[in-house]
C-alpha cells in the first residue's frame, strides 16, 4: 500500500491548505443535515407513549454525549501518534478536540440534567453513567489545564499526550457503564449489539443527527488545528505567502 | 402551532435542553474562527518584528 497521502498530511502546508478547503464544506453538511434533523426529531418523530414530548431531549442529548467521547477517542489516538512517531501535526489536532470535545460533555450533562427531572424526578444522581461522564469533563479539562500550565509547546505536548492516553480508560467505561453495573439511565436504544429498540420513525431524526455532529466536529478539528498549525510555526516561506493572503473564512 | 411549541406541558425540558445544545454549537463555531484570527494576528506580528531586526 502506498502511504505517501499519508505523510502529507505531517506537513505542515499541505494540512493548513487541505484544512482550509474542507472545513466550510463539513460545516455546511453539517449544518444542512441539522436541519433536517432538528425538523424531524421536534416535528416529525411521533410522541413517546411513555415519555411523552419529554423524549424529544434525546435528540441533543445522545448526539453531544456520542460527540463527546469521539472527541475524547479521537484527541486519544492523535495525542498517542504525536507521542510515538513525534508528529507535531498530530500534537495540533489532539489540542484541536479538547475544547470542543469539553463543550460538549458539558452540554450532554446539561441536556442530561434537563431530562432528568421530568422523567426521574431529580437533576442529578450519582450514578455510574453520570459520574463516568463527569470524569470524561474533568479529563478534558484537565488537558486543557495541564497545556496552559506548561510553557515549552514541546513539553505541553509530551505531558498532555501522557493525560489523553491515560483518560481514554474511561471511555469504554462510560459507555458499557449502563450494562456493567445496575443504573438508573436507559440503556442504549440505537447504538446497541443487538440492533436498535426504537421504531425507525423515532431513529432516523436520530441517526441524521449524529452525522450532523460527525461532520460538525470534522470541521471544528480541522478549523482549530489550522489555529494550532499557524501557532507552531516560527517563521518559514509558507506562513509568509498564508499570512499575506486573505483568509477566505470557513 | 403553540400545540407543537406546548410540548405537551414539557416545553421547558425540552426548548431549554434545545438551546443550549444549538447555543454549544454556534459557540465553538465562533471560537473556533476567532482562535484562527488570533493566530494568523500573532504570527503576523512576530514576523514583522523579525523583519525589521
Amino acid at each position: 500500500m502506498n502511504w505517501v497521502w499519508f505523510h502529507r498530511f505531517g506537513s505542515p502546508p499541505y494540512f493548513y491548505r487541505f484544512a482550509g478547503r474542507w472545513a466550510p464544506w463539513f460545516l455546511g453538511i453539517a449544518v444542512a443535515l441539522l436541519l433536517v434533523g432538528l425538523y424531524g426529531g421536534l416535528a416529525v418523530a411521533p410522541v413517546d407513549y411513555y415519555q411523552s414530548d419529554a423524549f424529544r431531549i434525546i435528540y441533543v442529548h445522545v448526539p453531544a454525549a456520542y460527540l463527546s467521547l469521539m472527541t475524547y477517542t479521537w484527541m486519544a489516538i492523535a495525542a498517542a501518534v504525536g507521542l510515538i512517531w513525534r508528529i507535531k501535526i498530530a500534537h495540533a489536532v489532539a489540542a484541536a478536540c479538547a475544547p470542543a470535545g469539553a463543550s460538549f460533555t458539558a452540554v450532554s450533562l446539561a441536556t442530561g440534567m434537563i431530562w432528568g427531572m421530568p422523567t426521574w424526578g431529580t437533576w442529578w444522581a450519582w450514578d455510574p453513567r453520570l459520574i463516568s461522564q463527569l470524569f470524561v469533563l474533568f479529563f478534558f479539562l484537565g488537558y486543557i489545564a495541564l497545556r496552559g500550565a506548561i510553557e515549552d509547546r514541546d513539553r505541553a505536548d509530551r505531558a498532555s499526550a501522557v493525560l489523553a492516553i491515560v483518560g481514554v480508560i474511561n471511555v469504554p467505561i462510560v459507555h458499557y457503564s449502563v450494562e456493567w453495573w445496575n443504573s438508573l439511565h436507559q440503556a442504549p436504544t440505537l447504538l446497541r449489539s443487538d440492533g436498535p429498540t426504537m421504531p425507525m420513525s423515532m431513529a432516523w431524526p436520530l441517526l441524521v443527527m449524529i452525522g450532523a455532529y460527525t461532520f460538525y466536529f470534522l470541521a471544528i478539528m480541522l478549523m482549530r488545528a489550522r489555529a494550532e498549525v499557524v501557532r507552531r510555526e516560527r517563521g518559514g516561506a509558507w506562513l509568509r505567502e498564508i499570512l499575506a493572503a486573505p483568509e477566505a473564512s470557513p | 402551532m403553540s400545540e407543537f411549541l406546548a410540548m405537551n406541558g414539557y416545553a421547558a425540558y425540552v426548548w431549554s435542553a434545545f438551546a443550549i445544545a444549538m447555543g454549544g454549537l454556534a459557540l465553538n463555531v465562533w471560537l473556533a474562527r476567532r482562535q484562527l484570527r488570533l493566530a494568523r494576528a500573532e504570527a503576523r506580528r512576530k514576523l514583522a518584528l523579525g523583519e525589521s531586526t
